[in-house]
């Protein structure tokens, strides 16, 4: 006998899109440590070439002998990538998924934090994985120049940002950061199950702009300082 | 049988009585005594039984849930996409339970007696009491389910007294206690649907019910029903041992009212037709704070909890000629607070019919305010003025702050500010299919259950008791009851081809394509419209021997009208909502003039239904215990012929009949 | 007022459908939304054109039925149901666009009518408390907390109308079933099924092709009972609880 309740689609066998997520929060939180990090590392160019130089030369000996060279830097490496893997595999995941979802698009669409942050984080978290690639070529393999090759990297750090456009390239990856961290931060308590009532909400908004700020605004100082000719 | 059409208009045939309570003195073992007597069936039996439930609001979806915990094999049925939209989900105030956990005196027998008497001494008591028995199982069921009931800090469950009760036995889910016991008893009936026992059809209505002589001897009994698949408009028969009928109220007969788009009588209209006797149709409530019609477009009436009347002063200008101005230009000393003026003893808070009806002779005084529809100012003020300087905004606010928040919603007006406007609406219907102690109607194997039987509540109900009626059938009662007629069963199987199938089958195919086939130039709409003016101004609130004869002239022209000259647009195939109201309407038309008759011939006034001729001096209800403390129950008389009465008569052994008086 | 509509019309599920507009005169400002919609189904029947199909019952905001997606908001401008919006919110010659809720899992049965069943297949696969007809202690037996209590009841104020999924860029039915898992997980009775409630859930939810909730809050804007996003949080939570149902 017909019936006009369509039955469940089968037992597809998807994994859990909150499964996903959790993926997603996990290694977007992971990131942010690495941020943090990062980010008191670049400030050191404050204190002058030597004290820059210096800490890039730690980072690579850290733990030696018990680890051998670049010992901590490979367990980061390879850390960051697979949390890059994994969180692009499943934000692509999630985006696919939401495609599925309606495929007979609205007419009139609504002019809203969702519909932008839906985009934005899509199209701004692909674009911070080109910038990744570029920031990998710029600093790690050199394979791109801003100004001229230096040995040290100090010297590097500074002639390149004392380029306005080196400096704008920067600013704008830090601009599509900043935004994905305004919603990525309140995502991954969301995801992980930290709100729990209307203040806990309330909370975890203001968390999410404190710390983009701060990482956003520490990330900026170098280059900044640099251009506007503070760091010699 | 008379012979004689009394009045022209029905017959009168053998008494009727219900054979199925036990007999035994005490009324408190009445129902122990039933489940006892009532025959098991074997659980491994169960699952070659098939059960058909039409219906999903509180009084089918429990039922369903029930019996496919039992292990029944379930079929259920609803028009709407989903059996959580039920009708049952507008309910607001609560429901009743004589659980006592006050301690304020409240027993089994006091929650029975107060229904009774709140019934106006029109219901069986047999019935009431088992109601009242099993209120409280209700209550426990409900929580293990999870339905979130009120609670006090202290963790436990909190009542209130409704409906000027005296004591405090009104369960609540804030101003959603419809919506929390409905969503606890479609969870239930998921769990089946997911189990397997229940197998649900949605956007599904029923059309027929299809009653057979199965050949054993037994005579005709109801074996299935049609229904049309509302998405795919094709027409299904599905076959079962027994049918159910939890279809609701027919208070859309009125257009306007508090229920649903949808509700309708069709389901129980069909099974009329097919046998089964229609117990007091007349019997209507309406409920007095209801927000008024605005103007010709409106499509339904909103109601708003009885609550407002403990606070707020009912008051219509003292002349008409005042009826335009902003109300609060109107002086004191210009406005006649009418109900304190009449009932000085209870003032505002008299019961929901004498409220309602002086609202409507205030109006038919000219004295209404608001807009006027078709000419007349239908509304009274419900004042809160004195209330606000007398608690404050804020503790009016927290009292009925969302009463007053949906008043604006729909009135745009703000009535912190402004009087609020109420005007009485169709809110229930007490009459329904006529059945026995069992819930089984003069059609064997065709139970109902829930508003859509002729009900426990006499010619009127208590606040909360039809949320409780309907859980109570659902759960309790039924599941007991009906296990007695499948104890018989598996009856003898059926086919597709049988005859009587085919025929029903056909009848609803051809009503079908009749109704398209019409093609005149009137919208269903507006029939109903019209349907629902002759009720509301003839059988509605108040109701006379020469309106009625008037309104069933008035009906039967209409109902010709509407055959030769409804227009429904598009096809059978598919989804068509013209078409599905168009069949409602049709059988509106049929209920209506049924209605009237019954109205007519109770020359009496009881609970909600008042006649003109039966008044005491100062103009109160009075009612005729000698000539009508029956139950009227009719019999279809086939189209274009007679209907004939079947008189239950009621007997009080536990309750003494008494005149009320408010004054 | 007069108004400039354009309504999706779609004869049934399997042919596409077309926004066609439609003029309409003489609306009153105290109608409802779906009243003014009444008033055009009868001018285009007087006109002999097939009313537009709209599905509604209770039109007082409870029963959830009701649902247009109006100008790329689900219910329309006000957070209320579509029932309850009323014409007053509009303005003499506004254009308005009316579309139903576009998501998969909610295919179109025709003009504005979709199938919400997989909301009811959701609560089936784990939406309730086992507790069968007559096995109940008596209901004091339990005490539940005030703030148990309340939590629980705001979430069971869901209507079950779909709008969160409307209005979701990613079609996910998170609010909806957030909604039920805090109800039920707030209160005693609910505690020995919690885990198998949640995965069984979820997992059908995915199964239906409802899309994955990144948190945009749409959902909570459109809801018309205000459920809260921490709903979908503490789904998330109880979820890892339940070890993703592995
Ligand atoms: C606004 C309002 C407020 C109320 N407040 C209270 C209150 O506070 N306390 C109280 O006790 N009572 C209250 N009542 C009364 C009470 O809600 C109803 O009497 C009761 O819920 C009826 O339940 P039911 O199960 O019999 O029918 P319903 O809930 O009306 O369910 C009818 C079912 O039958 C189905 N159906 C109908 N016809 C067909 C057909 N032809 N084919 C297929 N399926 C069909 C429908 O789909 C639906 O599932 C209120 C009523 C209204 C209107
Ligand atoms: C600098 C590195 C990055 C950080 C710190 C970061 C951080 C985060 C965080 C914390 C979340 C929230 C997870 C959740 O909602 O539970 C998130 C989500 C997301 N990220 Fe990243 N991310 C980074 C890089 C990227 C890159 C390179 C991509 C490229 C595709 C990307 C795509 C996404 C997407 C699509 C989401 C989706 C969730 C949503 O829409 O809310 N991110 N990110
Ligand atoms: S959560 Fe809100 S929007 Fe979603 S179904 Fe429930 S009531 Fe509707
Ligand atoms: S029609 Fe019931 S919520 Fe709108």
């Amino acid at each position: 006998m017909a019936t006009s309740t369509l039955p469940a689609r089968g037992d597809r066998k998807v994994s859990s899109s909150i499964l996903l997520k959790t993926i997603m929060a996990a290694s977007g939180l992971f990131f942010i440590g690495y941020l943090l990090l990062h980010m008191y590392g670049n400030l050191m160019i404050l204190s002058g070439r030597e004290a820059f130089d210096e800490y890039a030369h730690h980072i690579r000996t850290f733990g030696e002998p018990m680890l051998p060279e670049k010992g901590l830097l490979w367990v980061l490496r390879i850390g960051l990538l697979a949390a890059l893997v994994a969180h692009v595999w499943s934000g692509m995941a999630l985006w696919r998924r939401a495609r599925g979802a309606r495929s007979v698009r609205y007419v009139k669409k609504r002019a809203g934090y969702g519909n932008f942050y839906a985009a934005a984080m899509r199209w701004g978290g692909l674009a911070l994985l080109a910038f990744v690639a570029f920031h990998l070529m710029h600093f790690t393999w050199q394979t791109v120049t801003i100004g001229e090759a230096h040995a040290s990297p100090a010297a590097r750090v500074i002639d390149s940002f004392s380029h306005w456009w080196g400096v704008g390239i920067y600013a704008l990856a830090m601009f599509f950061l900043g935004m994905h961290l305004l919603h990525g931060i309140w995502g991954a308590a969301m995801t992980l199950g930290l709100n729990t009532s209307l203040r806990r909400a309330e909370q975890i908004r203001l968390t999410s702009i404190v710390i983009t700020t701060i990482i956003v605004v520490g990330f900026l100082i170098p280059p900044f300082a640099i251009l506007f000719g503070l760091v010699d | 049988m008379t012979d004689m059409l009394i009045d022209g208009l029905y017959r009168e045939g053998e008494p009727i009585a219900d054979t199925k309570a036990p007999d035994v003195a005490d009324i408190s073992q009445m129902w122990t005594e039933r489940k006892f007597d009532a025959a098991l069936v074997n659980p491994a039996n169960r699952r070659k039984l098939d059960v058909i439930i039409v219906g999903t609001g509180l009084a089918g979806a429990a039922a369903g849930a029930t019996l496919g915990e039992a292990g029944y094999n379930v079929k259920s049925f609803c028009y709407q996409d989903s059996p959580r939209r039920a009708h049952s989900i507008a309910a607001q105030g609560g429901i009743n339970a004589a659980k006592n956990y006050k301690g304020d005196g409240d027993s089994i027998h006091r929650l029975f007696y107060d229904t009774v008497k709140g019934g106006d001494y029109r219901s069986r008591e047999s019935n009431v009491y088992r109601l009242a028995e099993v209120s409280a199982d209700i209550i426990d069921q409900c929580v293990a389910q999870g339905v979130p009931f009120a609670r006090e800090y202290g963790g436990l469950l909190d009542n209130r007294s409704f409906g000027g009760v005296q004591v405090s036995r009104t369960f609540y889910a804030r101003g959603q206690t419809g919506q929390q016991l409905l969503i606890g008893a479609y969870q239930a009936l998921e769990r089946q649907v997911g189990a397997g026992t229940v197998q649900m059809y949605s956007r599904h209505e029923m059309l027929e019910v299809i009653v057979v002589d199965d050949g054993d001897g037994q005579g005709p009994r109801a074996r299935g029903i049609i229904a049309r698949d509302l998405v795919t408009g094709e027409i299904e028969t599905h076959l079962a041992d027994v049918v159910v009928l939890a279809t609701g109220g027919y208070g859309n007969v009125f257009f306007l009212s508090t229920n649903a788009m949808g509700s309708n009588v069709t389901a129980a209209w069909r099974a009329h037709r097919k046998g089964a006797y229609f117990g007091n149709p007349c019997y209507t409530q309406i409920h007095p704070t209801c927000i008024p019609q605005t103007g010709e477009h409106q499509s339904k009436l909103t109601l708003m909890s009885e609550s407002l009347r403990n606070d707020g002063r009912i008051w219509v200008p003292k002349r008409a000629e005042d009826c335009e101005k902003d109300p609060r230009q109107i002086a004191e000393e210009d406005r006649d607070y009418y109900l304190e003026r009449i009932y000085p003893g209870f003032g505002n808070l008299v019961p929901r019919d004498i409220a309602s009806r002086q609202a409507k002779n205030m109006c038919d005084e000219g004295r209404g305010v608001g807009p006027a529809v078709d000419g007349v100012r239908r509304g009274v003020y419900l004042d809160f003025a004195d209330a606000i300087s007398r608690l404050g905004e804020d503790a009016v606010r927290s009292k009925y702050g969302n009463l007053f928040d949906m008043y604006e919603r729909i009135t745009g007006e703000n009535p912190y500010q402004v009087p609020m406007r109420i005007y009485p609406a169709v809110h229930y219907t007490m009459g329904g299919l006529w059945v026995d102690y069992d819930l089984q109607s003069t059609i064997p194997g065709l139970f109902v259950t829930g508003e859509a039987n002729f009900s426990d509540h006499g010619a009127n109900r208590l606040g909360a008791s039809a949320l409780m009626q309907g859980l109570a059938d659902g759960y309790f009662v039924l599941p007991n009851t009906i296990r007695d007629y499948l104890a018989k069963g598996p009856y003898p199987k059926l086919d597709e081809s049988h005859p009587a199938v085919v025929e029903a089958q056909r009848s609803v195919q051809d009503r079908v394509e009749r109704l398209v086939s019409v093609n005149g130039t009137r919208s269903v709409d507006s029939y109903h419209r019209e349907l629902g003016k002759i009720m509301w101004e003839k059988c509605g609130m108040e109701r006379t021997d020469a309106g009625l004869r008037e309104a069933i002239e008035e009906i039967r022209a209409l109902r010709q009208d509407f055959w030769t000259n409804v227009r429904v647009l598009g096809t059978p195939e598919g989804l068509n909502q013209s078409l599905e109201r168009a069949g409602r309407v049709a059988d509106f038309l049929e209920l209506g003039e049924l209605m009237c008759i019954d109205a007519l011939h109770r020359r009496e006034s009881c609970g909600g239904h008042f006649r003109a001729e039966s008044q005491t001096e100062d103009g109160e209800a009075l009612r005729d215990d000698d000539e009508f403390a029956y139950v009227a129950a009719w019999e279809w008389g086939g189209d274009g012929g007679a209907p004939v009465l079947h008189k239950e008569d009621l007997v009080y052994e536990h309750i003494e009949l008494k005149q009320r008086s408010y004054k | 007022m007069k108004l400039a509509l354009s309504i999706w019309r779609q004869d049934n599920p399997k042919v596409p459908g077309r926004m066609v507009r439609y003029d309409i005169d003489g609306v009153s400002e105290d109608s409802s939304f779906l009243e003014m919609l009444d008033l055009l189904n009868e001018q285009l029947t007087e006109k002999g054109e097939e009313p537009v199909a709209f599905d509604s019952d209770c039109r007082e905001g409870i029963c959830g039925t009701c649902g247009v997606v109006i100008n790329g908001e689900a219910h329309g401008p006000e957070r209320t149901t579509t029932c309850q919006l009323h014409m007053r919110s509009f303005k003499d010659g506004d254009e308005i666009v009316i579309e139903p809720w576009r998501a998969d899992p909610f295919p179109v049965i025709k003009d504005l009518v979709v199938d919400r069943s997989a909301f009811d297949r959701i609560i089936a696969a784990g939406g309730f408390i086992s507790a069968n007809t007559g096995s109940a202690p008596d209901a004091h037996a339990t005490p539940v907390p005030k703030e148990h209590a309340d939590r629980a009841f705001m979430a069971a104020e869901c209507i079950g109308c779909g709008a969160c999924v409307a209005a979701c860029p990613n079609g996910s039915g998170s609010l909806f079933m957030g909604a039920k898992i805090t109800h039920l997980g707030e209160l005693p009775q609910g505690q020995p099924e919690r885990d198998a409630r949640v995965a069984a859930m979820t997992h059908q939810h995915d199964a239906e092709g409802f899309g994955g909730c990144t948190n945009l809050g749409e959902c909570t804007r459109a809801c018309p009972k205000g459920i809260p996003l921490n709903v979908i949080s503490q789904m998330n939570a109880d979820l890892r609880h339940a070890g993703y149902g592995r």
